[in-house]
Parts: structure tokens; sequence; C-alpha cells
């Protein structure tokens, strides 16, 4: 059976460059980077070459690129860190109601543990409102934490406007750009920004591996505490052969991003043209043009996300759905019903990410298989009613 | 997550549809999804002679509705008003947790069926209706829709 992954915003498949390296990584440079001898050395070496890529990605400088243990920690780590070195100062933070769990969920923490909390709406294609986030910003508030592009519907947020909001108030600004890190230009000066969050395994990178960029001078209090390591920022011995791949993922996705870009975009468009066209009754969700290279997120009336994806998998096709049924809980996509979504809508949504590694049969593919399985449904669904 | 028999059950569409001028018709809407399962069903000399289902619901809820088909087509409605959630899980090999509320659409699209069909035939419904234990509703929304 033909296989087609449509799934790379959940996760990449691994690049065979990246493979290699890790494996020659851990076969010769086993060493401990905080070794004096010649194998840590060896292994120090080989880190401090995937911080250089790193931050030759995303504009930083080598010393302000942290590794982590992918994004979720890199998120951790800011909202946690910076709230709590700034405490005295206050404690209010503000956040997005569309943001990715590692942040929404953290907010919640902080809550509870006497910090308040703004999480910002969202217009109907998923963006913030400069102007709320001037209004919402307070003698308290010591951290804004906005995604740069959203993991779910794509849209990417008018970062430097708003990390320009932050700067004139004196509040330090953190974007989570798991998903943009990889598929857009991403430069932290022109965004402004004082904390990034990016992740390997988004970039065709390894799994368990991600880094925070912190901007010169911004403190923050670790989340662990231990050895020295990461110029005492996180402690614990580095995952040499996850940060050799994740630099080496890097470097490949600088020389290869406008290549890449264009390739994603033309796959994008054939998709999201393609089914709109094939298919009656369905709504794009997120913004028409400010969106990820790699994401197309439709809802299709009167069917049910978890349907359509389980019948796409027997046809080969793995994507992802923002319905209730998928997500484990019984609440579907809170980005989709910040957006003003329906419910019914959101129940019959899917998500089908693309990557470098698939061409335009893929997408024939799916425009091939996916219309007759939402027609399939629709007879069998009790809501729908056919055409007059 | 699904056992092999779930996804098996989940693509027959032998009892798919809707009975034209059904003798009973049940529809229910999940309390704790939004989902919902519509069975009709014919009756002769009290026995389903035939049942169909629509839904609009995850894989559970389909496969739910298709084991539930296969289970009480042939069924004396006495007996049949006894079939409950847990019958059609365990006829699938048991579900996931979190998907067992799937499995109470179907039962429950059926025993409002059966009561359907009873009260056209000015008979008191005396089967799972009403007995059932009420999964408490946690969206204020779904229970408007
Ligand atoms: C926007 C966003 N932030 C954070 C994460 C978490 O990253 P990781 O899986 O590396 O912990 C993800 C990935 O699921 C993501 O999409
Ligand atoms: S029927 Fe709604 S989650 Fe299964």
């Amino acid at each position: 059976m033909r296989r087609v992954y449509m799934d790379n915003s959940a996760t990449t498949p691994v690049r065979q460059e990246v493979i290699e390296a890790m494996s020659e990584c851990m076969k010769d440079d086993f060493g401990n980077p905080s070794s004096l001898h010649w194998f840590g050395r060896q292994a120090r070496r080989r880190m401090e070459t995937a911080r250089e890529q790193v931050a030759g990605l995303i504009g930083a400088e080598p010393e302000e690129i942290v590794f982590t243990s992918g994004g979720t920690e890199a998120d951790n780590m800011v909202m946690k860190g910076v709230t709590q070195q700034l405490r005295h100062k206050g404690r209010h933070v503000i956040t997005s109601s569309v943001e990715h769990h590692a942040i929404l969920h953290t907010g919640e923490y902080l809550e509870k543990n006497g910090f308040d909390v703004t999480y910002l709406a969202v217009d109907e294609h998923g963006r913030v409102d400069p102007d709320h986030l001037r209004h919402a910003i307070g003698p308290q508030t010591t951290l804004v934490s906005i995604m740069l592009a959203n993991n779910e519907v794509g849209t990417i947020q008018p970062i430097e406007e708003l990390a320009a909001i932050c700067r004139e108030n004196g509040v330090l600004f953190h974007t989570d750009a798991v998903q943009g890190v990889g598929q857009l230009d991403v430069d932290v000066e022109t965004l402004g920004v004082d904390f990034l969050s990016l992740s390997g395994h988004k970039l065709y990178g390894p799994k368990g591996v991600g880094a925070l960029y912190v901007r010169r001078n911004r403190r923050f209090q670790p989340l662990f505490h231990g050895g020295g390591h990461e110029r005492r920022r996180r402690a614990g011995t580095e995952n040499i052969p996850g940060i050799v791949g994740l630099g080496l993922a890097c470097q490949l996705s600088h020389e290869e991003l406008p290549e890449r870009r264009e390739k994603l975009v033309a796959m994008r468009d054939g998709l999201i043209a393609g089914l709109i066209e094939r298919v009656e009754d369905v709504q794009l969700n997120g913004h028409p043009s400010e969106r990820l290279p790699n994401n197309c997120n439709l809802s299709f009336n009167y069917v049910e996300g978890e349907a359509m994806l389980l019948n796409l998998d027997l046809q080969g096709i793995a994507v992802a759905s923002g319905s209730a049924c998928t997500s484990g809980s019984i609440e579907p996509s809170h980005v989709l019903l910040a957006m003003g979504v329906s419910r019914e809508l959101a129940q019959g949504s899917l998500r089908l990410s693309l990557g470098s590694f698939n061409c335009t049969e893929d997408v024939d593919y799916v425009l091939e298989t996916l219309p007759p399985i939402v027609d399939k449904l629709r007879q069998m669904s009790p809501l729908y009613h056919g055409k007059e | 997550m699904y056992t092999e028999k779930v996804m098996e059950y989940f693509t027959k569409q032998e009892n798919v549809g809707e009975i034209p001028d059904a003798d009973g018709e049940g529809t229910i809407t999940s309390p704790t999804c939004g989902d919902l399962m519509k069975v009709t069903i014919r009756v002769k000399d009290d026995v389903i002679e035939d049942v169909k289902v629509k839904t609009f619901g995850c894989g559970a809820a389909i496969a739910s509705a298709a084991m539930l088909t296969e289970l009480v087509k042939g069924m004396p409605l006495s007996e049949a008003m006894s079939v409950t959630n847990m019958d059609v899980a365990e006829a699938l090999g048991g579900l996931p947790s979190q998907k067992l509320h799937c499995s109470n659409l179907a039962a429950d699209a059926l025993q409002e069926a059966i009561a359907d069909y009873k009260e056209r035939n000015g008979n008191e419904a005396t089967g799972q209706r009403g007995k059932r234990k009420e999964v408490p509703c946690q969206l204020e929304e779904a229970k408007g829709k």
C-alpha cells in the first residue's frame, strides 16, 4: 500500500545525514563534554559546533543558545524561570488562548502559584491584536509569550509588532517558534524577541532535543539544579548525539530554507485548492495568507474528524484532527474554539501538514482518496441531508 | 488504541443508513462529546427484522453502531430491550475508557427506537430507557446541542 505521511507538524521524519552524524557521534565521541581529557574535549567540540549551527539558523550568538530536551522544556524554562526571577517586580504574565499546551498548562500552573495570567483572545483567523496586548500590559507584567506560528492552524502572529510593544513597556518577550523554525525566516534581531523556543523533531532532527534562545543578559531561574552545565542555566550532562543531530538539522534547514519553503507552499496551495474544489461544504481554518508553508487545516461539515482520520489511515494516509475524539479529551481543539469555529465544525476538522519528504504525487493521492471518504461518511451522517 | 475488532466493525457498511417508513426510530446526542446517532428499526411479530444506523461520531461510535446492528438483528424485542452499552463494548473486544460513552450512543439510540415503536403501538416502554446510568454532562454547550 502507498504510505503518505502528512502529519509533519506532529513530528518530521529524520534526515539521513542527521541519522549518520548521530550514530557516528555515539560511536566515536562518547565522552562527557565536562571532562578535561581528549575524549571530553572531542565531545565538547561537537557540541559547540552544533551550538553555532543552531545560532546561525536564527541569527543569534552561540552563547545565547541553551540546549534543552525539546520545545516543552524550553517553554517551561521561560514561563517558570523568568516569572520566578522577576517575581519581586510583578506577578502578571500575558499569553494567548491559542498557544501549545506547553505554554497554556504552564500558565495554569503559574495561576495556582499566585500569578495572574491573561490569555489574549484571537480573531477568526487565529491572530492576536497588538492593541489588545498594549492594553493588557500593566505595571505588574513581567513576561509576554506569544507563539510564532500555530501548530494546528498554521497562523503566523505579528511577532515583530508584539515584541516592539513589550520593549517599549520594559516587558520581556518570548516566542514559541517550534513550528516556525525551519520553515520561515526566523531572525531574533529582526523579530526583537528576548527568548525563543525551538525543537529538533519538527525540522527533520531527533526527538527529545531542542533549544532556548536567551538574549544576552536576560536572566531566569533554572528549572534543574545540579552541575554547572550550559552556563549554569540547565544542569545535566548534555545529550551530545541529540545536540549534534539538532545542529546538523538546523544547518541543513538554513541552507535549504528558500527552496524548501517554495516547494511546501506549492504543495500546500495545491492541496487546499484541490480539496475545496472537490468537496462541498468545506472551510479553511486559519489565516488565508499568514500561514505556515506546510499547513492545511480544513473543516468538513457533517462529518467527524476521527472517522476521516481512521479511514485515511486504512488507505495509508497519516493526518491529524482537532476533534475531541482524537485528542483523548472530550473537548474539541481549543484553538479552533478560540477562533470562534463552531463545535460541530471543530469536530470535523482535519490537519494535513506537509514536509520536505512529500511530493506532488502524495498530494494527488490525497486529492483522490479523501473526497470519497468524506462522501461515504456524509452518507452515514444523520446531520447530512444531501443537496436538493 | 483500538482493537482489531473495532477497526473491522468500523469499516462495515451493511447496516448503515435509514429504513424508510421505519416502525421505530431513535436519535441520541451524546452529552459527553456532542456526537449523534440515529437508529431505525423494522419490527415484525415482536422481532427486530431490520435495523439501520446513521452516525456522526468517532471510530468507536461507528464501530459500536455496526456491532449493535449485528447483535440485535433478528432478536425478539423483549431481549433487545436489555441490550446495554457494555454488551456492545464487550462484543467489540473492549473500548478505551474514554471511548465507552461512544457505545452508550448506540445502546441508547436503540432503546429510544424500541420505545418509539412501543409508543406508536400503544405499549408502555419497559426497556432500559430511563434505567441507564447517566454519564454526567461536562459541557454546557453539548447539552444545548
Ligand atoms: C508550538 C509547539 N510548542 C511546543 C511543542 C512541544 O515540543 P516538544 O515536542 O519538543 O516538547 C510543540 C510540539 O508538539 C509545538 O507544536
Ligand atoms: S462518539 Fe463522540 S467521541 Fe466517540
